[in-house]
């Protein structure tokens, strides 16, 4: 009897001490306050802007650069952007360009998830296209546009090709990459659970791949972008509605620069929004939610 | 406790053992050829039953404690469990993509438990471990020490008979060790599993274990057993706990020792 009383008093004085050694184990974390969000991360690259606008201007006014065939005024480019929304065309320009990339984008995963899932799991695949894979990542997808045209003709088609073509190795690299770094601790933790084989593989390996996999996504979006952006300057027809890359050699067809210019920032903007929006997010919410990033 | 410690001894009769270790080698392909790490080890572990092993570096314990989890194969020789058993690690192995109460809900699903039962039953373990509060939490929120409690409740999901630890707490600080230990005696005593825990530590050996058993090194052989008859709970700063830990100690220093001979 007097055991269990012991036994009693000491898991008592053991559950206290158990929740002081946590609590002074806890780490406190506190969000960062709206206004050093403001003053540390968005008004930089304002000012950054800001400060490239005021070196253009400069050049322009002081006549350094006095040729608007070369150089455009900033107020010109300003104004081509008023003009095409009041028409209503800048919505159209964006949407045929962005509709295109994302769709193609959005094929691309469709296809570079099970490619690379298929390379990192199956020896023989990996041993077989593996390097194939990763020296098609420094190919740049503009060689494409000539034999796409050839082989599709000019449409929509051979737009999806050169995206593809583009995209899918970052997107499967990355998941390679991905599979490769999961801690072997995990897969073996895994085994003992029962996770084996496609139980592994979706409870395991493809969770613990998560953020080599969506750098991945991100580079794989960069790559679309870029190849539909060369495929629409190089390959323009009437049929193809203007997209971004159309507008583009457009403005130099008709000797005007400050169209190309319009057509560039445009290209720039759409291209860094994207990433803005949908993959940084994404990333920083996966990264954040396994405490791999610090707070700032 | 009295009637379940009977009870067991009774059952005890009819079921053998939580894992028979029967004559069993391993050899590893090394440079110098085919490299021998385990040697003809034979040992048993009764239901309910608590036993450490203990050895110096290149003994081949994590290596056994690999062969009896089924993540490889014996060379030679034979090893039965009943039931898959589980297994604790020195690092806790809980995945950060999930939070603590989902790791327990994981391996509650691959062993087939239905999803109605599993969020109950996660919280069930998660108090056992006197984490209560801890379901939502992601692992990076939780100390060391919560880190293993998880990963002890994780492994007690598998509902296995036998529970393999790996040197579970040799990367904790020295209070929460002890507290783990206190904490690992209670919920071995309430659940009644066989433990097999592997350490180099001797008076982490004799604190927890009713059987300590010592490994030679290079290649392991089993070089001695004490029975600890220390009643629990014990504390690692007990008298006899050292006293038994001093004669273990010396034991181990003379198989080391053998190493620098030759």
């Amino acid at each position: 009897m007097a055991s269990t009383e012991t036994t009693a008093k000491d898991s008592g004085d053991l559950d206290g001490l158990e929740a002081g050694l946590d609590a002074l184990e806890t780490v406190q974390t506190s969000r960062t306050p709206f206004h050093r969000t403001l003053t540390r991360k968005v008004l930089p690259p304002i000012v950054a802007v800001l400060l490239v606008l005021g070196i253009w201007q400069l050049l322009v006014s002081t006549g350094v650069a006095d040729d608007p065939t070369k150089l455009p005024a900033p107020a010109d480019v300003w104004g081509e952007l008023r003009e095409s929304w009041l028409q209503g065309t800048l919505h159209e320009y964006i949407w045929t360009s962005v509709s295109r990339g994302l769709l193609g984008f959005l094929l691309a995963l469709a296809i570079g998830t099970p490619l690379g899932l298929l390379v990192s799991r199956v020896r023989f695949v990996r041993a077989a296209i593996g390097p194939i894979l990763s020296g098609l990542q420094s190919l740049p997808s503009v060689a494409w546009v000539p034999p796409a045209v050839i082989w599709l003709g000019l449409n929509d088609r051979m737009m999806f090709a050169v995206i593809l073509l583009g995209a899918v190795p970052s997107i499967a690299n990355g998941l390679v990459s991905g599979v490769d770094q999961v801690p072997p601790l995990f897969l073996r933790a895994g085994r003992t659970l029962g996770a084996t084989g496609l139980k592994g593989t979706w409870h395991i390996v493809m969770p613990a791949a998560l953020p080599g996999y969506l750098a991945g996504l991100k580079q794989g979006w960069a790559f679309s972008w870029r190849s539909l952006m060369a495929a629409e300057i190089i390959a323009s027809s009437p049929d193809l509605g203007v997209g971004l890359g159309q507008l583009l050699e457009n403005g130099r067809n008709t000797s005007s620069m400050s169209m190309v210019f319009f057509a560039i920032l445009l290209i720039l903007v759409v291209g860094i929004a994207i990433d803005l929006l949908i993959f940084s997010p994404l990333e920083r919410w996966v990264l954040r939610s396994r405490g791999l990033l610090a707070r700032s | 406790m009295a009637t379940a410690l009977a009870k067991a001894a009774d059952t005890d009769v009819s079921v053998e053992h939580a894992a028979r270790i029967d004559h069993v080698s391993k050899s590893f392909a090394g440079p110098a050829g085919q490299q021998l790490v385990l040697d003809d080890i034979s040992l048993d572990v009764a239901p309910g039953e608590f036993v450490t092993l203990l050895g110096a570096s290149g003994c081949g314990k994590s290596t056994l404690l690999n062969l009896v989890a089924g993540l490889d194969r014996p060379s030679a020789g034979g090893i039965t469990t009943d039931g898959r058993p589980a297994l604790m690690f020195q690092e806790h192995a809980l995945f950060p993509w999930l939070t603590a109460g989902k790791n327990i809900e994981l391996a509650l699903k691959l062993r087939g438990v239905p999803k109605a039962e599993r969020r109950e039953r996660a919280e069930e373990l998660l108090e056992l471990v006197r984490l209560k509060g801890a379901y939502g939490k992601r692992v990076h929120e939780l100390s060391g020490g919560m880190r293993q409690r998880v990963a002890m409740a994780r492994a007690l999901a598998q509902d296995s008979k036998l529970l393999l630890m790996d040197e579970p707490f040799a990367a904790l600080d020295a209070i929460t060790r002890d507290v783990l230990h206190d904490e690992l005696t209670r919920i071995w005593r309430e659940t009644q599993v066989s433990v097999l825990f592997v350490t180099h530590n001797v008076r982490e050996a004799v604190r927890l274990a009713q059987r300590v058993v010592l490994l030679s090194s290079r290649p392991g052989r089993v070089a001695r057993e004490w029975t600890v008859g220390i009643p629990q709970p014990r504390r690692i700063e007990d008298a006899e706990v050292a006293e038994l830990s001093r004669e273990i100690t010396e034991e181990l220093r003379g198989e080391i020792r053998r190493h620098g001979q030759h």
